[in-house]
């Protein structure tokens, strides 16, 4: 369980203080799939690094399962939206990384990644430098480097920010497909009303100065979610509701 | 699976015509020898007082057989190779903590700015106070330059390493020393190939000043004494050798950074 218990982070800024959060709360479930969607500035990003452990809160706290988030962890996986893979490294080394900096033998680490890789489709490019992979195949590696250390959460920062449109539905219908099989926590954070909705149990909205979440939305559609989903009446009205609470906070 | 196979052509693709612009260069690189040679020929027997090609060549000859350019290519390359490797090998540890450690760079930086804009050329008369007149100042002049032009690459290099790797290697569970070994140095390693390359040319630019160090061998030895007897031949043969053996070292750097930074994304 994930509990982020009025998080406040402020910074300076030019002279003043800008606050990218201003006292956050939210509980999140075991297995839940939460997705945060909101304007540019709404510290949705900031929210993740603390979760993360990247960044440290200027108040309040993050705990995961009763414990203080002080930094990273192994059981927080996390997704950039830059990929951040090792270009020196092949597809097979990049998702062993975690497993080795744990000290897992090389027998293991080869088998577990082999599992992580075949999971996201990528077997045939086991052995591919990340240079001669498209954006997708790129982020699709980053998740199986995540889950190869066997978090219990997912943190994804606009992890299909940077893909095409068509190559983002294929990659939100695999990231399912792979976590109806490999159950975790997610938090996904995208600008993505589409988005947002198609994966996520609920759908955190936030808004921008300060950085608030202004509504939480359930989506109670059921999983495996397909193309089918994405066109019928009661997502298209989920995706009005989310719409109108991101688009439309100032006439509200 | 059809995803698969769509985005991976483009990769493949672009192979064919690369290897087109390398013959084309190839041939260019050729034609711009051949060219240069004959406006030297040129040059030589319209009457400047320059030796001509078949001239070089017959001092060539001359300088092999009596063992007087062997013992000099000896001499000079090992001036320089060990005042390189000792310069290199100083100057990544150095690069490395002045790039990771605020205070190293604090600390060394005034140093490495200020020795950079004194030519090596100026340092000789101190070396030769300091040292005497043997193999050290001219080891020490070419370390120095070496050491100098590496020193900032590498540090370059470790500062400009991707705060996102660093991120990710975090999260991925990697410590500090971790980090280092298996982020920082094979990220920056492009960096301290250059610097290697840049470290190299400025070793072999120095060689000459220092062997102009009371030396009794070596390439920029003969060319000097060379230039007394107004010997043109044998400066060109000096000349030419120092560029060829410059060239070729710089072509195995070459090709190890080709090697070892293949994973990079090139344009």
């Amino acid at each position: 369980m994930i509990t982020i218990d009025r998080i406040h982070k402020s910074y300076p800024l030019k002279g003043e203080t800008f606050t990218a959060l201003g006292d956050v709360s939210l509980e999140l479930a075991d297995n839940e799939f939460v997705t945060v969607v909101g304007p540019s500035g709404c510290g949705k990003t900031t929210l993740m690094n603390i979760l993360a452990g990247l960044e440290t809160p200027t108040s309040g706290q993050a705990l995961v399962d009763g414990q203080a988030v002080t930094g990273p962890g192994p059981e927080r996986g996390v997704i950039f939206q830059q990929y951040a893979l090792f270009p020196w490294l092949t597809v097979r080394k990049n998702v062993e990384f975690g497993l080795k900096t744990k000290g897992v033998g090389r027998d293991e680490r080869r088998r577990i990644a082999e599992h992580f890789i075949d999971l996201v489709g990528l077997t045939q490019f086991a052995d591919a430098l990340p240079k001669t992979l498209s954006g997708g195949m790129k982020q699709r590696v980053a998740i199986a480097r995540a889950y190869a250390v066997n978090p219990s959460i997912l943190l994804m920062d606009e992890p299909f920010g940077a893909v095409d449109a068509l190559t983002r539905v294929r990659l939100q219908d695999q990231l399912l497909a792979t976590w109806s099989q490999e159950k975790r926590t997610v938090v996904f954070i995208t600008h993505d009303v589409d988005e947002a909705v198609f994966l996520a149990n609920r759908v955190v909205v936030m808004a921008a100065r300060p950085g608030r979440i202004v509504e939480i939305i359930d989506v109670d559609l059921p999983y495996p979610r397909n193309d089918e989903l994405r066109l019928s009446p009661a997502f298209t009205a989920l995706r009005n509701r989310v719409w109108n609470a991101v688009y439309h906070q100032e006439s509200r | 699976m059809t995803i698969l196979a769509d985005t991976a052509a483009p990769a493949v693709q672009k192979k064919a015509p690369r290897r087109r612009v390398r013959t084309r260069m190839l041939v260019l690189n050729a034609v711009s020898v051949v060219a240069g040679v004959g406006v030297w020929w040129g040059l030589a027997t319209s009457g400047v007082d320059l030796p001509t090609p078949p001239e070089v060549l017959k001092r060539y000859g001359e300088l092999i057989t009596d063992g007087t350019l062997f013992d000099d290519i000896v001499a000079s390359l090992t001036r320089v190779l060990i005042g390189f490797v000792l310069g290199v090998a100083v100057a990544v540890p150095v690069g490395f903590l002045m790039g990771w450690y605020g205070t190293v760079r604090g600390l060394v930086e005034p140093w490495v700015q200020f020795f950079r804009t004194i030519p090596p050329l100026a340092i000789i008369p101190l070396a030769i106070v300091l040292m005497g007149i043997g193999e050290t100042p001219k080891i020490f002049v070419i370390f120095l330059a070496s050491f100098l032009a590496c020193v900032i690459s590498t540090f370059q290099g470790v500062v400009n390493v991707d705060r996102t790797l660093i991120n990710a290697a975090r999260v991925l569970g990697a410590n500090d020393r971790v980090l280092f070994t298996r982020v920082v140095v094979p990220a920056s390693t492009p960096f301290i190939l250059v610097g290697m390359r840049v470290g190299l040319g400025s070793s072999w630019a120095t060689l000459v000043a220092a062997e102009l160090i009371a030396a009794q061998q070596g390439l920029g030895y003969r060319m000097q004494s060379a230039q007394l007897y107004y010997d043109l031949p044998t400066i060109f043969v000096g000349l030419i050798t120092i560029g060829v053996l410059g060239l070729i070292m710089d072509r195995l750097l070459l090709l190890a950074e080709t090697k070892l930074t293949n994973w990079q994304e090139r344009r």
